[in-house]
């Protein structure tokens, strides 16, 4: 079955027309990248598919249950998580806490107003061994606001993954990172995910390099529609795509 | 360190001032204790959530009427129920002022708690066969733990049983007050303060922590109310006008909302400093006015930020 699908998807701003009748079928287990130029619709068709904005018509599905517009809490419940393109941190918020919140959550504890914070070991465990998997095990105790900003990025995806989702939307996780730090970046998000057994990635991605080494799929938008939809080779034998969507004909 | 002392200090001091102290002193900490309590909650509300409320003397008000009308006209004068009841009653009105009012932030969460002040300031004022009208209602002498002290006069039983049982009940508030802001549900206001959007993206539920926040802080208000009145011996609108928000504000901003002892330290600075400016000057709203100014400029963190001061941030 399906995790998350989308069928004839629309989403019109007044009289623009940001996505135009978008189909997508992704199963449990797959690493899909979402690239386009810019104004293709990455964004708005990441924004529907996480519930955060109704589609103008067509439907989203996650597990089989209608998700347009449910909004992020719920959708975490489901099972489905989401990192930003900007840095998205608890500036005041310690790492350690800052994954503690997601745990909390998700274990349906987050209202408990007499518990002691410190008494939940289980949770304080939890969020040192995600923080850990993320380089992050070393600085529990630092305010979010002083870390570096890759570290920052790193925290905003590691708080997501501590929701145990079943698929992770990244809004292009390594945007705002040198080069140099983005397959670094990269190799510690995958593994993270196998470790914690998160099978499947949704990402919009900028950078060829990350999208072509680390997709099992590549969906291209192009103008609010799905201009191809394959494996990476497939997409970098078709010259038009290539021009198209990464700007370039192939070498 | 240093603030740990402080705080032992200032606990011993508390608990050997009817010993020492003027009763003059007394009766004016006493008020404090009652502000302390309804500062803590709102400080729930500003310091650990992010929301301002300018509406917070909503909630002393109904306290100090819940006790004026309960020892007027109920003839219940257990002071233990008074409190169960200005709490009760805080709530009932908490809950759909509240369910409104987390539906915005900032200046407009803010205006909306000044409306419904206003509101409530207005329905004190010309409901006179309920409230007194601008008369207000008397409160009486209330017993504490079924003991009427009819042996001594009111200074004597303000400054002597009453004072611990007003500190008692505050010890007892923020004894509250500190498992709240350490728990779990501390921890998610303190990540919708930072980040509403992202708190709900790891599965905050934004709106509904406020809620509870905001029903909280209410309670809180209303058993301070309750306990204000008693010294005051009347509960009148002026309780529930915009001017006394703003105090409470005040307060909270003197002693530092950053600070678990802010509220509780701004409410005795201000109410010792209004005392001692007062009768050096009846220009004390302009002495009061500049020392706001001088507070948000020169030491946005409080009293207590002082405290911090050659620590490590």
């Amino acid at each position: 079955m399906s995790l998350l699908e989308a069928v004839g998807v629309r989403k019109l701003y007044g009289t623009f027309c940001a996505l135009d009748g978008v189909s997508l079928t992704i199963p449990a287990g797959q690493f899909v990248s979402i690239i386009g130029p810019n104004g293709a619709g990455k964004t708005t068709l990441v924004n529907v598919l996480t519930g955060l904005t109704p589609p103008s018509s067509g439907t989203v599905r996650f597990k089989g249950q209608d998700v347009g517009g449910v909004g992020p809490v719920r959708l975490a419940r489901l099972g489905m998580a989401r990192a930003f393109q900007l840095v998205n941190v608890f500036p005041g918020l310690s790492v350690g806490e800052t994954i503690a919140v997601a745990v909390l959550a998700r274990l349906g504890r987050g209202a408990r107003l007499f518990a002691s914070l410190t008494g939940e070991r289980a949770v304080w465990d939890e969020a040192a061994v995600v923080a850990e998997l993320f380089g992050l095990g070393g600085v529990l105790g630092r305010p979010a606001r002083t870390l570096p900003q890759g570290d920052k990025k790193l925290l905003d995806v590691a708080s997501a993954f501590a929701l145990n989702p079943e698929l992770i939307l990244l809004d292009e996780p390594t945007s705002g990172v040198s080069t140099a730090d983005k397959h670094a970046i990269m190799e510690v998000l995958v593994q993270a995910a196998a470790r914690l057994g998160i099978r499947s990635i949704i990402q919009v991605e900028h950078d060829m390099d990350i999208v072509f080494g680390y997709s099992d799929r590549i969906v291209a938008l192009h103008q609010g529609r799905v201009l191809a939809d394959g494996a990476p080779a497939e997409l970098q034998a078709n010259d038009d795509v290539m021009a198209t969507v990464v700007g370039r004909a192939r070498a | 360190m240093i603030a740990r002392a402080a705080a032992v200090a200032a606990v011993l001091a508390l608990l050997l001032a009817p010993r020492v102290a003027s009763p003059y002193l007394l009766t004016l900490l006493l008020p404090a204790f009652a502000y302390g309590i309804a500062l803590l909650g709102l400080n729930l509300l500003f310091g650990t959530a992010g929301l301002l409320s300018f509406g917070h003397a909503l909630f002393v008000a109904l306290g100090a009427y819940t006790a004026a009308w309960l020892t007027t006209r109920a003839h219940v004068r257990a002071l233990e129920v008074i409190v169960l009841a200005a709490a009760a009653v805080a709530a009932v009105i908490a809950v759909p002022v509240g369910l409104l009012c987390v539906r915005y932030v900032k200046i407009y969460f803010g205006m909306l708690t000044l409306a419904f002040g206003m509101l409530f300031y207005s329905f004190l004022y010309k409901f006179y066969a309920l409230t007194g009208g601008d008369e207000g209602m008397r409160v009486l002498r209330p017993t504490l733990l079924g003991r009427a002290f009819a042996e001594r006069d009111m200074v004597a039983f303000l400054t002597g049983p009453f004072y611990y049982y007003a500190l008692a009940l505050l010890a007892a508030a923020a004894l509250v007050m500190w498992r709240i802001v350490r728990s779990p549900f501390g921890l998610s206001l303190r990540a919708i303060r930072e980040n509403a959007d992202k708190a709900a993206f790891v599965g905050v539920s934004v709106r509904r922590y406020r809620f509870y926040a905001f029903v909280i802080a209410g309670v809180f208000g209303g058993v301070g109310g309750a306990l204000l009145a008693v010294p005051t011996g009347l509960a009148d609108p002026q309780l529930a006008y915009w001017t006394h928000s703003g105090n409470l504000v005040f307060m909270l901003l003197l002693g530092g909302f950053q600070h678990f002892l802010g509220p509780i330290v701004g409410a005795l600075c201000f109410l010792v400093l209004q005392d001692h400016v007062m009768s050096l000057t009846p220009y004390w709203r302009f002495a009061f006015g500049g020392l706001l100014a001088a507070i948000v400029i020169f030491l946005p963190g409080g009293l207590l930020s002082l405290l911090d001061r050659g620590r490590p941030a």
